[in-house]
């Protein structure tokens, strides 16, 4: 009976190379075939370089300026992407501008990730009543406008790094929370929960070994998106006194301060413009490679 | 072929033979409307309204009905997927969802369940071979043993561990994953296995393999099933018992040649004459059934069949009808088969 079994399923095998169990290397191996993810994460991790290692890569000081050197146009002997307008070298200042920025555009994301997901899947897990009222508690949120929220909150912390890190990552923890709480929801009524509710497993074991897997993809996704948004907020934050102090070499404030330039020197002024736009573009690219190189049904 | 049972030992035969594995009492489930805080009290889904089930050791309970008659509702109340709202449930002789009962626990490992949808029941990011010693590894298994049983158990269902063990669920044919949901309930080394409309998906001839290895794994492992599905061919085929569902309520319940032959409910009947036949001499001449069932929200009392019920009766309207036995191991709730009950084509008990 078994024989005929075994003859009666077997399928021609379209591939018998041995597969790795491991799913995250599976990932790693779906990654390294997307040319444009690598790229991105090759930009992005030279960014970061760079900005770790400003000091010794970069001979020019951010901080000194020179009345007779301002605004310099890009390409300018010494200055190879001119001066702001404070006559202070743009390289050096976007190279150790990167640090802050990359900070605050990705902390706050970063730290709202790890608490909204972990609210949202308990609020989606738990369904119900917890669910509602998680869920209508963070409704609040919605109700101001994030710039204003940001701004409120900020002011009420008082001005500072650690305060703006703090107001925008209360700014995204709703929206993590929400999107986690919609995934882990729509998780939860399959039918391989159900088998693994029947296996008798606790629920820690079953969101960890069943639900995480398939709602961080998607949670992932959203946040890394957040992170230009939170770069640009802070600028903003930056703009009104509230984040980063003028001299600090920061994208967002040097984009604010270069403004009144625009006329003068567009292509210096919109250099930092650049740099955020670039950042947050890998990151978007390369959260969708990796998101679908989590994806095992493609 | 023997299955390695080595890490999970089987359960043991607490009752003796003549115990039922499962004793259902008043199973009831109603599911309310509106769950606002502001809309209340709009009434509930009767899903399961009352039923008794009786399961002897080692036999093969078909439960049949249209969809939307409590089947399933019923198969996750007995998983305890859902808590019923009341009714006594016995396994093996030990009451489940009581005090001092059987642990959830130790009756998820005594009963599973393999359900309908055989990739949603499958967490797509797990390779088959893990999704199966994922069960042991929580009853205290150690990885290393749960993957050595869960080759084994592939080897069992028909699957060659070496090809399809590291396989994702998406590189599998509905077949196979059924297969594989079949090996993973049986991972546990259950007693009772409920099959909810598990084959109902596959094309027929997958579908009889199925059921072939069902049957094989039935005598090899004295199990036990619950066999849920609309499609009648296939529980006359596996089933020792059938009981019939309408809309939440068992309507007729015997040994499956009896009721087959000669049904006493008239739904059972219409039922039975739906089935499309090769042979033209028996051919449907009129069809059996027409309309849907009444909205289960809050049925109204008496019969809940008399609006589709050819012999329906005024009596009907006012009775709700009882079980009552019409032959050996045959009841039936109608009263037609009352000769008590004032419905005037009413028979006696064994008068057919």
């Amino acid at each position: 009976m078994s024989d005929i079994l075994a003859q009666t399923t077997t399928v021609p095998a379209l591939d018998l190379k041995p597969r790795s169990n491991n799913y995250w290397i599976g990932v790693l191996r779906r990654i390294s075939r997307d040319r444009l993810t690598v790229i991105c994460a090759t930009v992005l991790l030279a960014l970061i370089l760079i900005a770790l290692l400003a000091p010794w890569l970069i001979p020019a000081d951010p901080y000194k300026t020179s009345m007779i050197r301002r605004l310099l146009p890009v390409g300018s002997p010494g200055h190879f992407l001119g001066t702001d307008e404070l006559g202070r070298d743009m390289i050096a200042r976007l190279a150790y501008g990167g640090r802050m920025s990359l900070l605050i555009g990705v902390m706050p994301v970063l730290i709202a990730f790890v608490i909204g997901s972990a609210v949202g899947i308990f609020a989606g897990f738990a369904g119900g009543r917890i669910n509602m009222a998680i869920m209508r508690l963070l409704d609040v949120f919605y109700a101001f406008p994030s710039v204003l929220l940001a701004v409120a909150i900020s002011g009420a912390l008082g001005q500072g790094t650690t305060n703006s890190v703090l107001a925008l990552t209360l700014i995204f923890i709703p929206q993590l929370t929400r999107i986690a709480e919609s995934a882990t929801t729509q998780v939860r009524t399959l039918e391989y929960v159900d088998a693994a509710r029947m296996s008798g497993a606790s629920s820690l074991t079953i969101i960890r070994v069943h639900i995480l897997g398939n709602v961080l993809g998607p949670i992932f996704v959203y946040a890394t998106g957040l992170v230009s948004v939170s770069m640009i907020l802070a600028s903003g934050l930056s703009f009104l006194g509230l984040g980063v102090k003028p001299p600090e070499p920061e994208w967002g404030l040097m984009l604010n301060t270069l403004r009144s330039a625009i006329y003068l020197n567009p292509l210096v002024a919109a250099l930092p413009g650049a740099m955020i736009f670039i950042t947050s573009m890998c990151f978007n690219l390369m959260a969708d490679g990796i998101r679908s190189a989590m994806e095992v049904n493609e | 072929m023997t299955t390695d049972t080595r890490p999970l030992s089987v359960a043991e035969d607490r009752g003796g033979p003549a115990q039922p594995i499962l004793l259902v009492k008043g199973l009831r489930k109603h599911f309310p409307l509106g769950s606002g805080f502001f809309n209340r009290n709009r009434g509930a889904v009767h899903a399961v309204d009352g039923i008794d089930i009786t399961v002897p050791k080692r036999t093969t309970l078909g439960i049949v009905g249209e969809s939307g008659c409590g089947k399933s509702t019923t198969a996750r109340l007995l998983a305890r997927l859902i808590e019923p709202d009341s009714g006594e449930v016995i396994f093996d002789g030990e009451g489940v969802g009581i005090p001092n009962g059987m642990p959830l626990k130790e009756l998820r490992r005594n009963l599973q369940l393999v359900f309908q949808d055989s990739f949603a029941s499958l967490n797509p990011r797990m390779t088959i071979e893990r999704a199966i010693a994922f069960g042991p590894t929580v009853h205290g298994v150690g990885m290393r043993d749960a993957i050595e049983r869960s080759r084994s158990l592939l080897d069992r269902v028909g699957l060659d561990p070496t090809r399809f063990g590291g396989r994702y669920p998406h590189e599998l044919s509905g077949g196979q994953r059924q297969r594989v949901n079949i090996a993973r309930a049986l991972a546990f080394n259950p007693r009772l296995i409920i099959l909810d409309e598990s084959v109902s998906a596959l094309d027929k001839s997958v579908q009889a393999q199925v059921l072939n290895l069902l049957m094989d794994l039935k005598e090899e492992l004295n199990l036990t099933y619950l066999f849920i599905s609309h499609d009648l061919n296939v529980v006359q085929y596996i089933s020792d018992a059938v009981m019939v569902m309408y809309l939440g309520q068992v309507v007729e319940v015997g040994p499956v040649e009896e009721v087959y032959r000669h049904p006493r409910h008239p739904y059972t009947k219409a039922l039975l004459s739906a089935v499309p036949s090769l042979d033209p001499h028996r051919r449907t001449e009129r069809t059996p059934l027409s309309g849907d069932p009444p909205n289960p929200i809050n049925p109204p009392p008496g019969c809940r069949f008399r609006d589709r019920c050819p012999q329906a009766h005024a009596v009907c309207a006012g009775i709700a009808p009882e079980r009552i036995t019409v032959g050996p191991g045959h009841e039936v709730a109608c009263l037609l088969a009352d000769a008590a009950s004032g419905h005037p084509d009413a028979t006696g008990r064994n008068d057919r």
